[in-house]
């Protein structure tokens, strides 16, 4: 018991004390996990919309490889970037392998099937009538997407937050790509694992309670989200 | 361009989906001004015809022609649907202020910001909402969000207004007060609209004309009075609210007037129609008096039918009261008749009806 008090003692100090590590490895971790969530949306989105909006034979199919996909296991994804980025790899060539690059390119993997499904779920659960009545208000094509877009953005945010959600505690993929390389790639998942292992209760902590305010934060506000009602 | 005598026409219009026929219209045609009210029963094609007509759906065969020019060919879809506004049983209002979904038509035809406000404000006084402008719509009533959803398309000043079942998600008051704001726009604005609705109070109230549809087609169109006094087939009577749908065969032939036989009984009939002939007789339960005794004297009602009550169900402002005359007949009275009389199950009465208050279809069956 006393470890534990001891711990969260230490990582209180350390979190107000604004520890240069820990705040450092913070910003790295909000640095790659965003940069991820970003690529993953670009392309979630579209894929989302797309689908949601169009008909087209195969579509269950795709729908259910979507699905899927929202519930990638990250080591799984690490083992496979790890393979194509390798020195003799498809994509060795690169020379990316244990560099945040290769980091932001395993969580974009993993994020963006979950940015799709949330985007495709969020475009879904629209009116169907909702559609012909903007293009009945005169609206082009692209004007009807932008107005959907608009109509689904606090789920679309929804989906934002779960991406971010989902690889910012993911901690299989990051060890195998980034290598946990200190002042490197080293980010708040790969780091509680380390320092546990090496019995630094008081960091590991401290990296835990950041992790757990993230995760209330993004919870926070899809809560909000889920309890806001549409209009007639 | 020709010289269309229609604002907008439908040429040998099919819709089909799924491998069913939805909606089959040889002919229609919306002059300019008018209302026009589908009506029919659910699964009628009334809303399919809607959309097929504002270009919403794509008709699997045959044209729309507006202002005698084809939609899609010579007059581009998108310009056509700038010209129409459509409003459907949900108001499906966009999740902003009440304002800015008045103003949604506006901005997607990129109007500038003094006249969006201009022509907002107009219609949000049109429809009793301009308090509700800085409102969000998820904070509105029903009500308040049809008015809206109306607002928004005579925000746009449409050529034609397509209306679908506008009013059947609200409760009476709210229904009667909108009814009221709506026919005024119509009125003042001279839109030609078309309106499907399952209730023939409504239809009666705000159209010109009225179309009768079933299994997607139009059976009947004419005058209010046309559809709702002379309905073509039982199917038309039975919609437009005649309870007494009797079928008999012309027994004589006299000069203006008919006799016709129904299960025995003679039934005096103002028609022409020869003997032989299978015909249909529709009478009204409004044009059916109760009597308690055979009239004294002679009177001027032809038909005259002693017979026992079978049923009587309370309506609110009348009493249906069913009759066992040698058929089945029904008449409105009014509460205070009924008390009157005192009506109840198994008692005898007479039964009373013009030859004149009786409409003949001649197509039995279809």
């Amino acid at each position: 018991m006393d470890i534990i008090l001891e711990g969260i003692r230490k990582a209180f100090i350390l979190l107000f004390t604004f520890d240069p590590e820990v705040l450092g490895i913070t910003w790295f971790s909000l640095k790659v996990s965003g940069t991820a969530t970003f690529i993953s949306l670009f392309i979630g989105m579209s894929v989302g919309t797309v689908v949601a909006l169009t008909q087209f034979p195969g579509r269950r199919f795709v729908v259910s490889l979507i699905n899927t996909g929202m519930a990638l296991p990250p080591v799984v994804v690490g083992l496979f970037v790890t393979i194509f980025l390798w020195r003799n790899g498809p994509l060795g060539f690169m020379e990316i392998l244990y560099t945040p690059a290769a980091m932001i390119i395993a969580q974009a993997i993993i994020a963006t099937p979950i940015v799709t499904g949330i985007s495709l779920a969020a475009m879904q659960q629209l009116p169907k009538k909702l559609r012909l009545q903007i293009l009945a208000l005169g609206a082009t094509r692209l004007q009807m997407v932008r107005i959907l877009i608009r109509e689904a953005r606090l789920p679309l945010l929804a989906a934002v937050m779960a991406g971010f959600g989902g690889v910012i505690s993911e901690v299989g993929a990051s060890i195998m790509v980034g290598g946990n390389i200190k002042g490197y790639t080293r980010v708040l998942t790969t780091a509680t694992v380390m320092e546990t292992s090496r019995g630094n209760f008081d960091i590991a902590i401290a990296l835990g309670i950041i992790l757990l305010i993230l995760a209330y934060m993004i919870n926070l506000v899809l809560t909000q989200i889920q309890q806001r009602e549409r209009p007639r | 361009m020709t010289i269309a005598d229609s604002i907008l026409e439908a040429r040998n219009l099919k819709v089909i989906r799924g491998g069913s026929l939805l909606v089959d219209v040889p002919a229609l045609k919306i002059r300019e001004g008018e209302t026009l009210s589908l009506i029919g029963p659910n699964g009628a094609g009334k809303t399919t015809l809607l959309q097929a007509l504002s270009f919403l759906m794509r008709p699997s065969a045959g044209d729309i022609l507006f202002r005698g020019e084809k939609v899609g060919a010579e007059y581009a879809t998108l310009e056509y649907r700038r010209k129409l506004a459509m409003v459907f049983q949900e108001p499906l209002l966009f999740d902003t202020t009440v304002f800015e979904n008045v103003a949604s038509g506006l901005k997607i035809r990129g109007l500038g910001t003094g006249m969006v406000k201009q022509v907002v404000n107009e219609q949000l006084n049109r429809f009793g909402i301009g308090h509700l402008g800085d409102r969000s719509a998820r904070t509105l009533s029903g009500g308040e969000a049809q008015r809206t959803s109306l607002a928004r398309a005579f925000a746009i000043k449409p050529e034609i207004l397509f209306l679908d079942e506008p009013f059947a998600s609200l409760d009476p008051p709210t229904r009667e007060a909108i009814i009221v704001d709506l026919e005024k726009a119509i009125a003042e604005t001279g839109t030609t609209t078309a309106i499907a609705t399952h209730d023939r109070n409504e239809a009666l109230r705000l159209s010109d004309r009225i179309a009768m549809m079933d299994g997607g087609k139009i059976v009947q169109i004419g005058s209010p009075s046309d559809v709702m006094n002379r309905p073509v087939d039982e199917g038309v009577a039975a919609f437009v609210g005649i309870e007494t749908i009797l079928r008999g065969r012309v027994r004589e032939k006299h000069a203006g007037s008919i006799l016709v036989d129904v299960n025995g009984k003679e039934i005096e009939v103002v028609a022409d129609a020869d003997a032989g002939t299978d015909v249909t007789l529709c009478i009204r339960p409004e044009n059916v008096t109760l009597s308690l005794s055979p009239p004294a004297s002679v009177i001027s009602a032809r038909n005259i039918f002693p017979g026992r009550v079978s049923r009587i169900t309370p309506l609110g402002l009348v009493v249906k009261v069913e009759i066992a005359c040698g058929f089945p007949l029904v008449a409105y009275v009014t509460g205070n008749a009924a008390e009157d009389l005192n009506l109840r199950e198994g008692k005898e009465v007479t039964a009373l009806f013009k030859a004149t208050a009786i409409h003949v279809c001649q197509k039995i069956s279809r």
